[in-house]
């Protein structure tokens, strides 16, 4: 790369001007040759039209056999994920179904969402926070994400199935007031940290864990951190993480 | 400070008495505890230990962590997306550019935006450059532990010049925050494909002295085959993932079977996997992988294409409502986010499954019944960061 040829330059040129023209949402999702490398790249595919993703289409098929009523909702993100919701009562349950039936073997991860709005906002044109003195903002209406929602927390995990090369996200509404749901360490021994760390930073008890001790905070550690009413002091005493406090130089006005 | 009950007042206080005391053995009636850590050489940073001993057996060990928790899933609700990558970074430091991809990935699959050609292959570079700068590391450290001391000056030695090449494309050897929303922030420098090919012979040829140097070892054969076992059952349902999981001889590979926005389908690659799952398996595979990744840069650097690095995306980063999950196959293995949008200029929630927690979970299964200086050599083969479980 010591010199940049000529018709170098030029072809840099028009894929520049190609990337630029596939930005309008017109129908060509044709991929693109590079010839200088001789192979194949796919430009993101802008239309409008829904795709389909058959295999996530057929493995929500097979779920909703296994599940029946089981399943409340479903969601899938064309070649993103497949996300499935079912109440809490049927969450090792369904852990169990995954592994067994869907050869989900793979336990990748396992967390929580409180979908509650922060009560501390953020006036996101200033690029500041809502003074912390001020009294909370009142309550929004919360809004749910993929599959939709009933309660402020959400259970989410994740398994994998390797033979049948896909993931699936299954979520679970908790109680508002005593967020509790069966621990999946039966099922999926990898749970048991997990659900330990959902536990200290969200405060959702896992029935029949073993060991539901703190795994990243002290012992007498008040308060469950991640939950969005606990508030992240440093923000409260510092502005906007960003904004550089500039000094007025010597002679300058202020 | 209140203390719900009688048990918790007792934990706290046998906490407290722990840390003033460490690397202390206590004896009592039935067996004995050590202590290891939380300054331990054996642990890269600051994990603890503690295992009870009957004579020279564990019965059962406990890692303790937390000593370095950041609350980056906190953190990362009040910065806007371009302030993310630069805490991301922080959580696998020693392969800090691999961090960016997958959170830039998933906030482009939230925004529909793809990154040009050229940028995606200087990503995968990078992305593999901070493989070898990672594992180059672990190779020498594995050694080191079992007691042989110049592999970790070899590799502290060659990964100078992996950690040079990535320093002159994005202006840090550590911590690059390279990776942009739709791009990269710049384009390769003139001259830096010769150089890393350089660099890449350097690579292969330390590849070649390890595997001469330490693999035949009889004493690194003594100390390592048959010692650590994890069977595949066991090491998937601990969610183990990249080389360990590779090591107890499941052919999976992100890379290969879920890519996401990097090339490497346009590179002819192999899977490495060994069928033992013991601490030598590990090894084998993470060294069979560092020259892999020189393969693969090798190939890429040939075809990169011409174009532009950057994609057409707003000056203020907005991302759409939704969710998505995008994971990336790190040097320490599967590393991904799972970022919640409202539609802010911040991220509602993020999730992040970093490799070295599932990978330190199976600890106190893979540690009982073992004998107490196989407890080092377990650790140094499972290969963690410590910045990568406490996140």
């Amino acid at each position: 790369m010591s010199e940049i040829p000529e018709h170098l330059l030029k072809r840099a040129q028009a894929a520049r001007e190609k990337a630029e023209s596939s930005q309008e949402p017109t129908d060509n999702a044709s991929p693109t040759k590079e010839t200088n490398s001789q192979t194949t790249v796919a430009v993101a595919d802008e239309s409008p039209i829904q795709e389909i993703d058959e295999k996530a289409e057929e493995i929500l098929e097979r779920i909703s056999k296994g599940l029946g009523q089981k399943l409340i909702s479903s969601h899938i993100a064309p070649n993103r994920g497949l996300w499935i919701r079912v109440s809490s009562d049927d969450w090792r349950e369904t852990a169990q179904f995954l592994r067994d039936q869907l050869d989900c073997r793979f336990f990748d991860w396992l967390s929580v969402i409180d979908w509650m709005p922060s009560p501390y906002g953020r006036e996101l044109e200033t690029e500041q926070d809502v003074d912390s003195q001020a009294e909370r903002i009142e309550d929004q209406p919360i809004e749910w994400g993929y599959t939709g929602g009933k309660t402020r927390f959400q259970l989410i995990t994740r398994v994998y199935s390797i033979s049948l090369g896909i993931g699936v996200m299954v979520k679970a509404d908790l109680d508002d007031h005593n967020p509790r749901a069966l621990s999946l360490i039966p099922v999926y021994p990898g749970a048991n940290w997990h659900e330990r760390e959902a536990r200290e930073m969200f405060g959702v008890t896992f029935d029949e864990h073993p060991d539901l001790r703190n795994i990243y905070l002290p012992g007498d550690f008040e308060g469950h951190p991640l939950r969005k009413d606990y508030p992240l002091l440093s923000r409260r005493i510092k502005p906007w993480p960003g904004i550089v406090d500039v000094e007025a130089m010597p002679g300058e006005e202020k | 400070m209140s203390m719900t009950s009688e048990s918790d007042q007792l934990a706290y206080i046998a906490s407290q008495a722990a840390d003033a005391r460490v690397n202390v053995e206590v004896e009592t009636d039935e067996g004995m505890t050590l202590n290891l850590g939380p300054q331990h050489p054996a642990t890269h940073g600051t994990l603890r230990i503690i295992a009870k001993l009957d004579g020279e057996k564990v019965v059962a060990a406990e890692p303790i962590m937390g000593y370095m928790h950041r609350g980056y899933e906190k953190l990362t609700e009040v910065r806007t997306y371009p302030q993310v990558t630069t805490l991301v970074n922080r959580i696998d430091w020693l392969g800090s550019f691999a961090n960016e991809v997958p959170f830039i990935l998933a906030a482009e699959q939230l925004m529909e935006v793809e990154a040009p050609p050229r940028a995606q292959w200087i990503r995968t570079i990078l992305f593999e450059l901070s493989r070898i700068a990672n594992v180059c590391l672990f190779l020498g450290d594995m050694a080191v532990q079992i007691g042989a001391t110049t592999p970790v000056f070899y590799a502290f030695r060659d990964r100078e010049f992996v950690l040079n090449q990535i320093e002159r494309v994005t202006g840090g050897r550590f911590h690059p925050n390279f990776d942009r929303i739709g791009g990269l922030k710049d384009d390769l420098p003139k001259g830096w494909i010769e150089e890393t090919r350089g660099a890449l012979n350097r690579m292969t040829d330390f590849c070649d002295e390890m595997e001469e140097l330490v693999l035949g070892n009889e004493i690194f054969q003594a100390r390592t085959r048959g010692i650590g076992t994890i069977p595949s059952d066991v090491a998937l349902a601990y969610g183990l993932s990249g080389a360990n999981l590779r090591a107890s001889g499941i052919d999976w590979d992100i890379r290969r079977d879920a890519n996401v926005g990097l090339v490497y389908d346009q590179v002819d690659w192999k899977v490495w996997t060994h069928p033992d799952g013991d601490s030598f398996a590990r090894f084998w595979v993470r060294l069979q992988e560092t020259r892999e990744a020189c393969n693969i840069i090798d190939q890429l650097l040939g075809t990169i294409p011409s174009g532009p690095i950057m994609a057409k995306v707003p000056r203020i980063i907005k991302v759409p409502p939704g969710e998505a999950y995008v994971a990336t196959e790190n040097p320490l293995g599967e590393m991904g986010f799972y970022v919640v949008s409202k539609g802010d200029l911040t991220p509602f929630r993020v999730k992040i499954r970093s490799a070295s927690f599932s990978n330190m979970s199976i600890a106190p299964w893979v540690l009982k019944d073992v004998f107490v200086p196989d407890i080092i050599s377990i650790l140094a083969s499972l290969y963690f960061i410590l910045g990568d479980i406490d996140r």
